[in-house]
């Protein structure tokens, strides 16, 4: 099982920044620590969005929703009940892949387009209902100071307890997609038609992935709450999605490791950016704007060689049909 | 009238038109999408953002010409020009050369264009609230069944079957309305015949964000116009897209009935809730017939 990953021409540079980061708090300033964390939950949840996007041309419009959900189930959790904290950890990925199951069941029978439509029409009442329900999840302010327990409240302690989480997330996916589950889907997203022929029970195999995929974003959303120990409805709105819809295609969304890389840099140059202006949204909206003139398939999904030798203007076609 | 006995006939009859009049601005809106939806296929995210800068210009234009009567009605005739010169220079500078693409580099396109003018808007009108005087036509209120209902939603009552029948009458009976439908239907057979298709998409997109803008304009005296209405606008529009049936003006105009009365009347129910009600109702409906209520352009 474990043979394909060992296997992998990457594997050795993975395990060395596996090693280098759990290494990193000792010699990185405090705020560094606490931006990799944030980067770690972000690459974790744009990870997850890709296993529909990428993987299985699911159009996954709203994906922060489950983000949200899995936050605020663990959030509300840790705040009214008195239950132990981990079983509020377990509920909140939980949480959200039953929301992932609910909204997929509606959206699944729709095609593309009126899929993302549509998931962006059930999303939003979710979040209208989080922006709403005061008494329960104090609306537009959201709740803070969220009690997670000790040995994960401090920033180093948070930082080592992302890490470890996104790095069992991410080998669990990818053997997932190494399964032949996961070979399936992308037989799926490159030849439904033929899929279906064969006998391959398309709506089934992607419903699943979109339970996965939202479980994932669940784990993304407690890992939230334990960075920043607040939660609030912006988590569930839809700009957020595409921001990470953004990231996934910055990456490069036909590779496995691309969201993360496109999460990091997004993430730092918020983080970065936003201290000098506060036109934030405008540098993205440029950034996006050149990606998808130069580099439609992202930057690690992007063939330079071909890119630079060839002088051939690049025109993005994609195989998928 | 206190209590149970607090919905009246009069308290209906005024959320209804309320609904009726909120309505109308969602189908001037969300005509425009639909019609940009039906021709190039593409739910254009920045839509919202259009409708905003209409109202915004709205209401700049307002207040150079001293916020009277005078300056509500040129706001109302430039307003919508100045979006659809913004909307023509964006489509003729970059999103042309996107049409050859997946259509979810389209997609992307207009949420960037989003994130853009959102920012701009706010460099530009800053972040403060603003708000428009209607003119003095228009300003006071009228009695309908013993209640009092502000005269500009009665324009408003008017502006919108108006529009309606304008589209309505352009896409069956003019040259250009033909083509962008033919466009709809099959843009690959208007290409071959000759006409320039990159041209029918400028001007379908132009003409949806026209009426973005002149939505913007139009609701910019009811509500108070500030950064972040955009946001709200969009989603909306698209669920009304939704349960109307992609591309179709018709549907639109429903799914906006719909979506302002449901509204309307959560307010009248549930005062913190109304905003699931519509909500709920596009469930419903998705439920019962996922692809629309009327038939989609595509």
């Amino acid at each position: 099982m474990f043979g394909e990953l060992i296997r992998q021409k990457s594997f050795g540079v993975s395990v060395a920044i596996f090693i280098m980061l759990l290494l990193a708090p000792s010699f990185l300033p405090r705020f560094y620590i606490y931006l990799m964390a944030v980067i770690f939950v972000t690459a974790l949840l744009a990870m997850s969005l890709n296993l529909c996007v990428g993987h299985g041309m699911l159009f996954q419009f709203h994906h922060g929703v489950f983000y949200g959900v899995g936050a605020y189930t663990a959030g509300l959790l840790l705040v009214k009940t008195s239950l132990p904290w981990w079983i509020a950890l377990i509920a909140g990925p939980l949480a959200a892949a039953f929301a992932g199951l609910l909204i997929g069941m509606f959206c699944i029978r729709l095609n593309r387009l009126y899929f993302g439509m549509l998931q962006i029409s059930l999303g939003s009442l979710i979040w209208a209902i989080a922006f709403r329900w005061y008494d329960l999840t104090g609306g537009d302010d959201g709740i803070h100071g969220i009690p997670v327990p000790d040995f994960i409240a401090s920033t180093t302690g948070s930082y080592f307890f992302v890490l470890i989480v996104t790095v069992i997330c991410l080998l669990l996916m990818f053997l997932i997609l190494k399964s032949p589950f996961g070979s399936t889907l992308q037989a799926i997203r490159d030849n439904p038609e033929r899929c279906a022929a064969v006998g391959i029970n398309v709506r089934h195999h992607q419903l699943i992935t979109i339970v996965i995929a939202t479980f994932f974003g669940g784990v993304a959303g407690i890992l939230f709450v334990v960075v920043e120990g607040s939660i609030f409805p912006d988590l569930l709105f839809w700009t957020l999605s595409l921001e990470i819809f953004i990231m996934c295609l910055l990456g490069g969304w036909f590779t496995f490791a691309g969201p993360i890389l496109g999460a990091a840099i997004i993430v730092s140059l918020r983080t970065f950016v936003g201290t000098y202006t506060e036109y934030w949204t405008l540098i993205l909206g440029v950034i996006l704007i050149l990606l998808i003139f130069f580099l439609p398939e992202g930057i690690m999904g992007t063939n330079y060689r071909q890119l630079f030798r060839s002088r051939v203007k690049y025109n993005g076609e994609y195989q998928t049909e | 009238m206190e209590g149970g006995a607090g919905i009246t006939l009069a308290a209906l009859s005024s959320t209804f038109l309320v609904g009726l009049s909120r309505a109308m601005i969602l189908f001037i809106v969300t005509s425009g999408l639909s019609f940009v939806l039906g021709v190039l296929r593409v739910p254009n995210v920045a839509h919202g953002s259009l409708y905003m800068i209409g109202a915004f210009a709205a209401y700049s234009i307002s207040t150079l010409f001293g916020g009277g009567s005078l300056g509500f009605w040129l706001a109302l005739i430039f307003a919508p020009l100045v979006v659809a010169l913004i909307s023509l220079i964006a489509e003729r500078t970059l999103f042309c050369h996107l049409y050859q693409r997946e259509h979810l580099m389209l997609l992307l396109f207009t949420f960037a264009l989003m994130l853009i003018l959102g920012d701009l808007t706010k460099i530009v009108w800053g972040a403060d609230y603003r708000s428009i005087m209607p003119p003095p036509v228009l300003q006071g209120s009228v009695s309908v069944f013993g209640s009092p209902f502000p005269k500009y939603n009665l324009f408003l009552l008017i502006i919108g079957p108006l529009v309606a029948v304008g589209l309505w009458l352009f896409s069956t009976k003019t040259k250009i309305g033909k083509i962008a439908r033919a466009a709809a239907v099959d843009m690959e057979m208007v290409g071959a015949i000759g006409i320039n298709v990159s041209w029918v998409f400028a001007f379908a997109f132009v003409l949806g964000c026209l009426l973005a803008g002149l939505g913007g304009a139009l609701v910019s005296p009811t509500i108070s116009v500030t950064i972040g209405m955009d946001h709200n606008i969009i989603i909306e529009a698209f669920l009304i897209v939704t349960i109307g049936g992609l591309g179709n003006m018709w549907g639109a105009l429903i799914g906006s009935l719909i979506f302002g009365i449901t509204q309307s009347f959560g307010v009248l129910l549930w005062p913190q809730f109304a905003i699931i009600f519509p909500y709920l109702a596009v469930v419903i409906i998705l439920t019962l017939k996922p692809t629309g209520m009327l038939k989609a352009v595509w």
